[in-house]
Protein backbone atom coordinates (compact mmCIF):
# COMPACT_ATOMS: atom_id res chain seq x y z
CA UNK A 1 0.00 0.00 0.00
CA UNK A 2 1.14 3.52 -0.75
CA UNK A 3 0.75 6.13 1.97
CA UNK A 4 -0.32 9.62 0.99
CA UNK A 5 -0.49 12.61 3.34
CA UNK A 6 -3.07 15.20 2.31
CA UNK A 7 -3.33 18.89 3.25
CA UNK A 8 -6.11 19.92 5.64
CA UNK A 9 -8.62 21.16 3.07
CA UNK A 10 -8.34 18.06 0.91
CA UNK A 11 -8.81 15.83 3.94
CA UNK A 12 -12.08 17.55 4.81
CA UNK A 13 -13.16 17.48 1.18
CA UNK A 14 -12.49 13.74 0.86
CA UNK A 15 -13.73 13.02 4.38
CA UNK A 16 -10.52 11.27 5.43
CA UNK A 17 -7.79 11.60 8.04
CA UNK A 18 -4.30 13.01 7.64
CA UNK A 19 -2.99 9.98 5.78
CA UNK A 20 -4.69 7.66 3.31
CA UNK A 21 -3.47 4.31 2.01
CA UNK A 22 -4.12 3.32 -1.58
CA UNK A 23 -3.25 0.53 -3.99
CA UNK A 24 -1.12 1.80 -6.87
CA UNK A 25 -0.74 -0.62 -9.76
CA UNK A 26 2.59 -0.78 -11.67
CA UNK A 27 5.48 1.59 -11.20
CA UNK A 28 4.94 4.05 -8.39
CA UNK A 29 5.20 7.57 -9.81
CA UNK A 30 3.55 10.89 -9.06
CA UNK A 31 1.13 10.26 -11.91
CA UNK A 32 0.21 6.72 -10.84
CA UNK A 33 -0.31 7.84 -7.23
CA UNK A 34 -2.56 10.73 -8.29
CA UNK A 35 -4.49 8.50 -10.69
CA UNK A 36 -5.15 6.01 -7.90
CA UNK A 37 -5.92 8.73 -5.38
CA UNK A 38 -8.49 10.38 -7.67
CA UNK A 39 -10.05 7.01 -8.47
CA UNK A 40 -10.48 6.32 -4.76
CA UNK A 41 -11.64 9.84 -3.91
CA UNK A 42 -13.35 11.41 -6.95
CA UNK A 43 -13.98 14.70 -5.12
CA UNK A 44 -10.23 15.31 -5.32
CA UNK A 45 -10.31 15.48 -9.12
CA UNK A 46 -9.25 18.93 -10.22
CA UNK A 47 -7.98 19.95 -6.78
CA UNK A 48 -4.37 18.78 -7.11
CA UNK A 49 -3.89 18.93 -10.88
CA UNK A 50 -5.84 20.27 -13.80
CA UNK A 51 -8.69 18.08 -15.07
CA UNK A 52 -7.48 18.02 -18.66
CA UNK A 53 -3.80 18.95 -18.80
CA UNK A 54 -2.93 17.10 -15.54
CA UNK A 55 -0.62 20.02 -14.70
CA UNK A 56 0.00 20.44 -10.98
CA UNK A 57 -1.95 23.37 -9.56
CA UNK A 58 0.46 26.24 -8.90
CA UNK A 59 0.05 26.33 -5.10
CA UNK A 60 0.30 22.58 -4.60
CA UNK A 61 3.66 20.85 -4.03
CA UNK A 62 4.77 17.21 -3.80
CA UNK A 63 7.40 15.87 -1.39
CA UNK A 64 8.94 12.41 -0.98
CA UNK A 65 11.69 11.42 1.43
CA UNK A 66 12.23 15.07 2.41
CA UNK A 67 12.82 16.12 -1.19
CA UNK A 68 10.69 18.41 -3.34
CA UNK A 69 9.42 16.42 -6.29
CA UNK A 70 7.05 19.10 -7.54
CA UNK A 71 8.97 19.84 -10.70
CA UNK A 72 10.09 16.32 -11.46
CA UNK A 73 8.62 14.47 -14.45
CA UNK A 74 5.28 12.93 -13.41
CA UNK A 75 6.34 9.50 -14.68
CA UNK A 76 9.71 9.38 -12.86
CA UNK A 77 9.71 6.47 -10.39
CA UNK A 78 9.48 7.61 -6.78
CA UNK A 79 11.99 6.36 -4.16
CA UNK A 80 11.64 2.77 -2.96
CA UNK A 81 10.76 4.02 0.54
CA UNK A 82 7.56 5.51 -0.89
CA UNK A 83 6.93 2.62 -3.30
CA UNK A 84 7.14 0.10 -0.43
CA UNK A 85 5.08 2.20 1.98
CA UNK A 86 7.86 2.96 4.46
CA UNK A 87 7.55 6.71 3.77
CA UNK A 88 4.45 8.67 2.75
CA UNK A 89 4.07 10.77 -0.37
CA UNK A 90 3.25 14.30 0.78
CA UNK A 91 0.80 16.57 -1.03
CA UNK A 92 1.24 20.04 0.42
CA UNK A 93 -0.65 23.29 0.03
CA UNK A 94 1.84 26.14 -0.33
CA UNK A 95 2.11 28.42 2.68
CA UNK A 96 0.79 31.62 1.14
CA UNK A 97 -2.13 33.98 1.36
CA UNK A 98 -4.34 34.86 4.31
CA UNK B 1 -45.82 29.73 10.15
CA UNK B 2 -43.37 31.00 7.57
CA UNK B 3 -39.66 30.82 8.14
CA UNK B 4 -36.72 32.63 6.60
CA UNK B 5 -33.37 31.10 5.72
CA UNK B 6 -30.45 33.38 4.85
CA UNK B 7 -27.54 31.84 2.94
CA UNK B 8 -24.30 33.70 3.52
CA UNK B 9 -21.13 33.06 1.52
CA UNK B 10 -17.91 34.42 3.04
CA UNK B 11 -14.18 34.44 2.40
CA UNK B 12 -13.76 31.61 4.89
CA UNK B 13 -16.85 29.46 4.70
CA UNK B 14 -20.64 29.33 4.39
CA UNK B 15 -23.16 30.22 7.07
CA UNK B 16 -26.90 29.58 7.25
CA UNK B 17 -29.09 31.83 9.39
CA UNK B 18 -32.67 30.89 10.18
CA UNK B 19 -35.51 32.70 11.87
CA UNK B 20 -39.27 32.57 12.11
CA UNK B 21 -41.43 35.06 10.28
CA UNK B 22 -40.82 37.75 12.88
CA UNK B 23 -37.15 37.81 11.92
CA UNK B 24 -36.00 38.95 15.34
CA UNK B 25 -34.12 35.94 16.68
CA UNK B 26 -31.63 34.18 14.46
CA UNK B 27 -29.91 30.85 14.66
CA UNK B 28 -26.52 30.64 12.98
CA UNK B 29 -25.21 27.41 11.50
CA UNK B 30 -21.66 27.14 10.20
CA UNK B 31 -19.03 27.52 9.10
CA UNK B 32 -19.76 25.00 6.40
CA UNK B 33 -16.68 24.32 4.23
CA UNK B 34 -14.55 26.27 6.74
CA UNK B 35 -11.56 28.02 5.24
CA UNK B 36 -12.86 27.92 1.66
CA UNK B 37 -14.13 30.95 -0.22
CA UNK B 38 -17.86 30.66 -0.77
CA UNK B 39 -18.58 32.93 -3.70
CA UNK B 40 -22.28 32.14 -3.83
CA UNK B 41 -24.95 29.81 -2.54
CA UNK B 42 -28.55 29.73 -3.66
CA UNK B 43 -31.61 27.57 -3.13
CA UNK B 44 -33.90 26.21 -5.81
CA UNK B 45 -37.24 28.04 -6.07
CA UNK B 46 -38.76 24.71 -7.13
CA UNK B 47 -37.41 22.82 -4.09
CA UNK B 48 -36.09 25.08 -1.31
CA UNK B 49 -34.27 22.20 0.37
CA UNK B 50 -32.04 21.94 -2.69
CA UNK B 51 -29.16 24.38 -2.27
CA UNK B 52 -26.15 24.83 -4.55
CA UNK B 53 -22.84 26.25 -3.38
CA UNK B 54 -19.80 27.56 -5.22
CA UNK B 55 -16.81 26.67 -3.04
CA UNK B 56 -13.42 27.85 -4.27
CA UNK B 57 -9.80 28.07 -3.23
CA UNK B 58 -6.73 29.65 -4.74
CA UNK B 59 -4.88 26.46 -3.79
CA UNK B 60 -7.30 23.69 -4.69
CA UNK B 61 -9.64 25.18 -7.29
CA UNK B 62 -13.37 24.89 -7.69
CA UNK B 63 -15.87 22.68 -5.90
CA UNK B 64 -19.64 22.61 -6.26
CA UNK B 65 -21.61 21.41 -3.25
CA UNK B 66 -25.25 20.43 -3.22
CA UNK B 67 -27.66 19.93 -0.36
CA UNK B 68 -31.02 18.20 -0.61
CA UNK B 69 -32.04 18.82 3.01
CA UNK B 70 -31.82 22.57 3.39
CA UNK B 71 -28.12 22.69 4.23
CA UNK B 72 -27.89 19.98 6.90
CA UNK B 73 -25.78 17.68 4.74
CA UNK B 74 -23.78 18.27 1.58
CA UNK B 75 -22.60 16.33 -1.41
CA UNK B 76 -19.76 17.40 -3.71
CA UNK B 77 -20.87 17.20 -7.33
CA UNK B 78 -19.00 17.74 -10.59
CA UNK B 79 -16.38 20.48 -10.46
CA UNK B 80 -15.21 20.36 -14.07
CA UNK B 81 -16.13 23.42 -16.13
CA UNK B 82 -14.63 22.91 -19.58
CA UNK B 83 -15.12 25.59 -22.21
CA UNK B 84 -16.69 24.30 -25.38
CA UNK B 85 -14.25 23.83 -28.28
CA UNK B 86 -11.03 25.82 -28.46
CA UNK B 87 -11.59 28.76 -26.12
CA UNK B 88 -9.57 31.40 -27.98
CA UNK B 89 -8.63 34.70 -26.41
CA UNK B 90 -10.07 37.83 -24.83
CA UNK B 91 -8.18 41.00 -24.00
CA UNK B 92 -5.97 41.22 -20.93
CA UNK B 93 -5.68 44.34 -18.75
CA UNK B 94 -2.93 45.69 -21.02
CA UNK B 95 -4.98 45.16 -24.15
CA UNK B 96 -3.08 42.11 -25.40
CA UNK B 97 -4.85 38.83 -26.28
CA UNK B 98 -5.10 36.43 -23.34
CA UNK B 99 -6.33 32.83 -23.42
CA UNK B 100 -9.66 32.08 -21.81
CA UNK B 101 -8.97 30.26 -18.50
CA UNK B 102 -11.54 28.96 -16.03
CA UNK B 103 -10.90 30.34 -12.55
CA UNK B 104 -14.06 30.03 -10.43
CA UNK B 105 -17.83 30.10 -10.30
CA UNK B 106 -19.15 33.49 -9.20
CA UNK B 107 -22.88 32.92 -9.31
CA UNK B 108 -25.29 29.99 -9.31
CA UNK B 109 -28.84 30.49 -10.54
CA UNK B 110 -31.18 27.54 -10.07
CA UNK B 111 -34.04 27.15 -12.53
CA UNK B 112 -37.40 28.54 -11.46
CA UNK B 113 -39.11 25.23 -12.16
CA UNK B 114 -36.62 22.34 -11.98
CA UNK B 115 -34.37 21.70 -8.96
CA UNK B 116 -31.87 19.78 -11.09
CA UNK B 117 -31.31 22.61 -13.55
CA UNK B 118 -28.87 25.34 -12.59
CA UNK B 119 -26.96 28.01 -14.47
CA UNK B 120 -23.45 28.95 -13.36
CA UNK B 121 -21.68 32.21 -14.18
CA UNK B 122 -17.92 31.80 -14.21
CA UNK B 123 -14.62 33.66 -14.49
CA UNK B 124 -13.27 33.93 -17.22
CA UNK B 125 -16.72 34.95 -18.34
CA UNK B 126 -18.98 32.20 -19.59
CA UNK B 127 -22.27 30.59 -18.64
CA UNK B 128 -22.64 26.89 -17.90
CA UNK B 129 -25.71 24.78 -17.28
CA UNK B 130 -26.44 21.51 -15.53
CA UNK B 131 -29.68 19.61 -16.05
CA UNK B 132 -28.78 16.71 -13.75
CA UNK B 133 -28.33 18.41 -10.41
CA UNK B 134 -24.65 19.22 -10.92
CA UNK B 135 -23.41 15.80 -12.08
CA UNK B 136 -22.22 17.45 -15.30
CA UNK B 137 -21.84 20.99 -16.58
CA UNK B 138 -22.02 22.15 -20.17
CA UNK B 139 -21.22 25.56 -21.49
CA UNK B 140 -23.76 27.59 -23.43
CA UNK B 141 -21.01 28.71 -25.81
CA UNK B 142 -23.05 31.20 -27.81
CA UNK B 143 -22.29 33.85 -25.23
CA UNK B 144 -18.51 33.52 -25.03
CA UNK B 145 -18.23 33.09 -28.79
CA UNK B 146 -20.25 36.23 -29.49
CA UNK B 147 -18.50 38.33 -32.14
CA UNK B 148 -17.38 40.80 -29.46
CA UNK B 149 -15.93 38.09 -27.14
CA UNK B 150 -12.33 38.62 -28.21
CA UNK B 151 -12.68 42.29 -27.19
CA UNK B 152 -13.91 41.66 -23.64
CA UNK B 153 -11.58 42.75 -20.82
CA UNK B 154 -11.56 41.95 -17.10
CA UNK B 155 -12.61 44.41 -14.45
CA UNK B 156 -10.47 44.83 -11.34
CA UNK B 157 -12.05 41.72 -9.79
CA UNK B 158 -11.47 39.54 -12.84
CA UNK B 159 -13.54 38.87 -15.95
CA UNK B 160 -16.50 37.43 -14.15
CA UNK B 161 -20.03 36.59 -15.16
CA UNK B 162 -21.71 37.59 -11.92
CA UNK B 163 -25.40 38.15 -12.66
CA UNK B 164 -27.92 35.71 -14.12
CA UNK B 165 -31.61 36.68 -14.23
CA UNK B 166 -34.19 34.19 -15.46
CA UNK B 167 -37.32 35.70 -16.94
CA UNK B 168 -40.28 34.20 -15.04
CA UNK B 169 -42.62 34.84 -17.96
CA UNK B 170 -40.42 33.56 -20.78
CA UNK B 171 -38.24 30.48 -20.12
CA UNK B 172 -36.17 31.25 -23.22
CA UNK B 173 -35.13 34.68 -21.99
CA UNK B 174 -32.09 35.10 -19.71
CA UNK B 175 -30.19 38.26 -18.80
CA UNK B 176 -26.54 38.13 -17.72
CA UNK B 177 -23.87 40.67 -16.85
CA UNK B 178 -20.10 40.52 -17.09
CA UNK B 179 -17.44 42.78 -15.60
CA UNK B 180 -16.28 44.45 -17.72
CA UNK B 181 -18.05 43.45 -20.93
CA UNK B 182 -21.56 44.57 -20.02
CA UNK B 183 -25.05 43.10 -20.12
CA UNK B 184 -26.30 40.48 -22.57
CA UNK B 185 -29.65 38.81 -23.27
CA UNK B 186 -30.71 35.59 -24.90
CA UNK B 187 -34.22 35.05 -26.27
CA UNK B 188 -33.66 31.47 -27.39
CA UNK B 189 -32.69 29.67 -24.19
CA UNK B 190 -28.99 30.48 -24.42
CA UNK B 191 -28.14 29.59 -28.01
CA UNK B 192 -27.54 33.18 -29.12
CA UNK B 193 -26.92 36.33 -27.13
CA UNK B 194 -26.92 40.01 -27.86
CA UNK B 195 -25.29 42.89 -25.97
CA UNK B 196 -27.88 45.12 -24.29
CA UNK B 197 -25.84 48.16 -23.37
CA UNK B 198 -27.46 50.99 -25.34
CA UNK B 199 -27.74 54.05 -23.15
CA UNK B 200 -24.82 53.14 -20.89
CA UNK B 201 -22.09 55.75 -20.73
CA UNK B 202 -18.70 54.78 -19.29
CA UNK B 203 -16.10 57.50 -19.33
CA UNK B 204 -13.27 55.13 -18.49
CA UNK B 205 -13.35 53.26 -21.81
CA UNK B 206 -12.07 54.56 -25.17
CA UNK B 207 -15.58 54.83 -26.62
CA UNK B 208 -17.89 55.68 -23.69
CA UNK B 209 -20.98 54.41 -25.52
CA UNK B 210 -19.41 51.27 -27.02
CA UNK B 211 -21.51 48.16 -27.64
CA UNK B 212 -19.45 46.26 -25.04
CA UNK B 213 -16.83 47.12 -22.42
CA UNK B 214 -19.04 48.52 -19.65
CA UNK B 215 -18.36 47.50 -16.08
CA UNK B 216 -21.84 46.42 -15.01
CA UNK B 217 -21.82 45.52 -11.32
CA UNK B 218 -25.30 44.08 -10.89
CA UNK B 219 -28.76 43.88 -12.48
CA UNK B 220 -32.05 43.25 -10.68
CA UNK B 221 -35.67 42.72 -11.73
CA UNK B 222 -39.05 42.24 -10.13
CA UNK B 223 -40.75 38.97 -11.00
CA UNK B 224 -43.97 40.67 -12.06
CA UNK B 225 -42.22 43.04 -14.48
CA UNK B 226 -39.35 41.19 -16.15
CA UNK B 227 -38.99 43.87 -18.82
CA UNK B 228 -38.05 46.44 -16.20
CA UNK B 229 -34.41 46.08 -15.20
CA UNK B 230 -32.38 48.05 -12.71
CA UNK B 231 -28.59 48.21 -12.97
CA UNK B 232 -25.83 49.32 -10.67
CA UNK B 233 -22.98 50.10 -13.02
CA UNK B 234 -19.41 50.89 -11.93
CA UNK B 235 -20.69 54.46 -11.81
CA UNK B 236 -24.38 55.21 -12.51
CA UNK B 237 -27.63 53.56 -11.52
CA UNK B 238 -29.59 52.73 -14.66
CA UNK B 239 -33.05 51.55 -15.62
CA UNK B 240 -34.49 49.81 -18.67
CA UNK B 241 -38.19 49.45 -19.47
CA UNK B 242 -37.73 47.29 -22.54
CA UNK B 243 -35.77 44.24 -21.41
CA UNK B 244 -32.42 45.97 -21.67
CA UNK B 245 -32.75 47.29 -25.22
CA UNK B 246 -32.41 50.85 -23.91
CA UNK B 247 -31.15 52.21 -20.60
CA UNK B 248 -31.50 55.56 -18.91
CA UNK B 249 -29.79 56.89 -15.84
CA UNK B 250 -31.84 57.07 -12.62
CA UNK B 251 -29.06 58.00 -10.18
CA UNK B 252 -30.98 61.20 -9.45
CA UNK B 253 -30.18 62.60 -6.02
CA UNK B 254 -27.94 59.79 -4.74
CA UNK B 255 -24.88 61.10 -2.86
CA UNK B 256 -22.68 58.96 -5.13
CA UNK B 257 -23.82 56.58 -7.83
CA UNK B 258 -20.90 54.17 -7.48
CA UNK B 259 -21.75 50.90 -5.78
CA UNK B 260 -22.13 47.17 -6.20
CA UNK B 261 -25.50 45.60 -5.24
CA UNK B 262 -28.98 46.61 -6.33
CA UNK B 263 -32.27 44.89 -5.53
CA UNK B 264 -36.03 45.32 -5.85
CA UNK B 265 -38.71 45.07 -3.14
CA UNK B 266 -40.59 41.75 -3.23
CA UNK B 267 -44.05 43.34 -3.56
CA UNK B 268 -43.40 46.81 -4.96
CA UNK B 269 -41.81 46.65 -8.42
CA UNK B 270 -40.86 50.35 -8.35
CA UNK B 271 -39.11 50.20 -4.97
CA UNK B 272 -35.38 49.78 -5.44
CA UNK B 273 -32.41 49.57 -3.05
CA UNK B 274 -28.74 50.48 -3.53
CA UNK B 275 -25.81 51.08 -1.19
CA UNK B 276 -23.79 54.06 -2.40
CA UNK B 277 -20.02 53.69 -2.09
CA UNK B 278 -17.69 56.68 -2.12
CA UNK B 279 -15.80 55.98 -5.33
CA UNK B 280 -14.02 53.38 -7.43
CA UNK B 281 -10.82 54.31 -5.61
CA UNK B 282 -12.33 54.30 -2.11
CA UNK B 283 -14.56 51.28 -1.62
CA UNK B 284 -16.39 52.37 1.51
CA UNK B 285 -19.49 54.43 2.33
CA UNK B 286 -19.20 58.22 2.06
CA UNK B 287 -18.49 60.03 5.34
CA UNK B 288 -18.17 56.73 7.25
CA UNK B 289 -21.99 56.39 7.28
CA UNK B 290 -23.52 53.12 6.13
CA UNK B 291 -26.68 54.11 4.33
CA UNK B 292 -28.98 52.05 2.14
CA UNK B 293 -30.83 54.25 -0.32
CA UNK B 294 -34.37 53.43 -1.33
CA UNK B 295 -36.32 54.78 -4.26
CA UNK B 296 -40.08 54.22 -4.28
CA UNK B 297 -40.41 55.73 -7.72
CA UNK B 298 -38.22 53.38 -9.73
CA UNK B 299 -35.21 55.66 -9.45
CA UNK B 300 -34.24 59.34 -9.49
CA UNK B 301 -35.69 60.19 -6.07
CA UNK B 302 -33.82 58.37 -3.31
CA UNK B 303 -34.09 58.43 0.49
CA UNK B 304 -31.35 57.37 2.91
CA UNK B 305 -32.22 54.53 5.29
CA UNK B 306 -30.08 54.81 8.39
CA UNK B 307 -32.02 53.60 11.42
CA UNK B 308 -29.95 50.84 13.04
CA UNK B 309 -27.02 51.19 10.64
CA UNK B 310 -23.67 52.63 11.82
CA UNK B 311 -23.55 56.36 11.10
CA UNK B 312 -19.95 57.01 12.01
CA UNK B 313 -16.57 55.40 11.41
CA UNK B 314 -17.97 52.72 9.12
CA UNK B 315 -15.66 51.75 6.25
CA UNK B 316 -16.95 48.42 5.00
CA UNK B 317 -17.95 47.54 1.45
CA UNK B 318 -21.00 45.66 0.24
CA UNK B 319 -20.22 43.36 -2.67
CA UNK B 320 -22.43 42.82 -5.69
CA UNK B 321 -24.01 39.51 -4.68
CA UNK B 322 -24.42 40.47 -1.04
CA UNK B 323 -27.96 41.88 -1.01
CA UNK B 324 -31.26 40.01 -1.14
CA UNK B 325 -34.93 40.34 -0.24
CA UNK B 326 -37.41 37.90 1.27
CA UNK B 327 -41.05 37.64 0.21
CA UNK B 328 -42.77 37.88 3.59
CA UNK B 329 -45.81 40.19 3.70
CA UNK B 330 -43.61 42.85 5.23
CA UNK B 331 -40.67 42.57 2.87
CA UNK B 332 -37.29 41.84 4.45
CA UNK B 333 -34.09 43.32 3.04
CA UNK B 334 -30.68 41.81 3.83
CA UNK B 335 -27.10 42.71 3.03
CA UNK B 336 -23.66 41.55 4.12
CA UNK B 337 -20.48 43.57 4.48
CA UNK B 338 -16.80 43.00 4.02
CA UNK B 339 -16.58 43.56 7.78
CA UNK B 340 -18.55 40.38 8.42
CA UNK B 341 -21.88 41.84 9.45
CA UNK B 342 -25.20 40.82 7.94
CA UNK B 343 -27.83 43.50 8.42
CA UNK B 344 -31.54 42.86 8.04
CA UNK B 345 -34.65 44.94 7.93
CA UNK B 346 -38.05 43.31 8.40
CA UNK B 347 -39.91 46.47 7.39
CA UNK B 348 -38.75 47.21 3.85
CA UNK B 349 -35.68 49.11 5.03
CA UNK B 350 -37.19 51.49 7.58
CA UNK B 351 -35.21 49.96 10.46
CA UNK B 352 -32.16 47.70 10.50
CA UNK B 353 -30.30 45.43 12.89
CA UNK B 354 -27.31 43.12 12.50
CA UNK B 355 -28.44 39.50 12.53
CA UNK B 356 -24.83 38.33 12.80
CA UNK B 357 -21.85 40.59 13.11
CA UNK B 358 -18.47 38.88 13.24
CA UNK B 359 -18.30 36.61 10.22
CA UNK B 360 -15.46 36.63 7.70
CA UNK B 361 -15.88 39.12 4.85
CA UNK B 362 -19.26 38.49 3.23
CA UNK B 363 -19.23 37.68 -0.49
CA UNK B 364 -22.87 36.80 -1.03
CA UNK B 365 -26.28 36.83 0.63
CA UNK B 366 -29.38 35.00 -0.57
CA UNK B 367 -32.71 34.58 1.19
CA UNK B 368 -35.27 31.81 1.11
CA UNK B 369 -38.81 32.36 2.35
CA UNK B 370 -40.06 28.97 3.55
CA UNK B 371 -43.59 27.87 4.28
Amino acid sequence: MIRVVLPHHLRTLAGVGREVQIEVPGTVTQRSILDALEASFPTLRGTIRDHDSAQRRPLVRFFACEEDWSNEAPDKPLPDAVAFGREPFFIVGAIAGG
Amino acid sequence: MSKVRVLVGTRKGAFILTSDGKRQNWEVSGPHFGGWEIYHMKGSPADPNRIYVSQTSGWFGQQIQRSSDGGKTWEAVENKFAYSGTPGTHLWYDGTPHPWEFKRVWHMEPSLTDPDTVYAGVEDAAIFKTADGGKSWEELPGLRTHATGNKWQPGAGGMCLHTILLDPKDPNRIFIAISAAGAFRTDDGGKTWKPINRGLHSQYIPNPTAEVGHCVHRIAMHRSKPNVLFMQKHWDVMRSDDGGDNWREVSGDLPTDFGFPIDVHAHEPETVYVVPIKSDSEHYPPDGKLRVYRSKSGGNEWEPLTKGLPQQDCYVNILRDAMAVDSMDSCGIYFGTTGGQVYASADSGDTWAPIVRDLPAVLSVEVQTLK
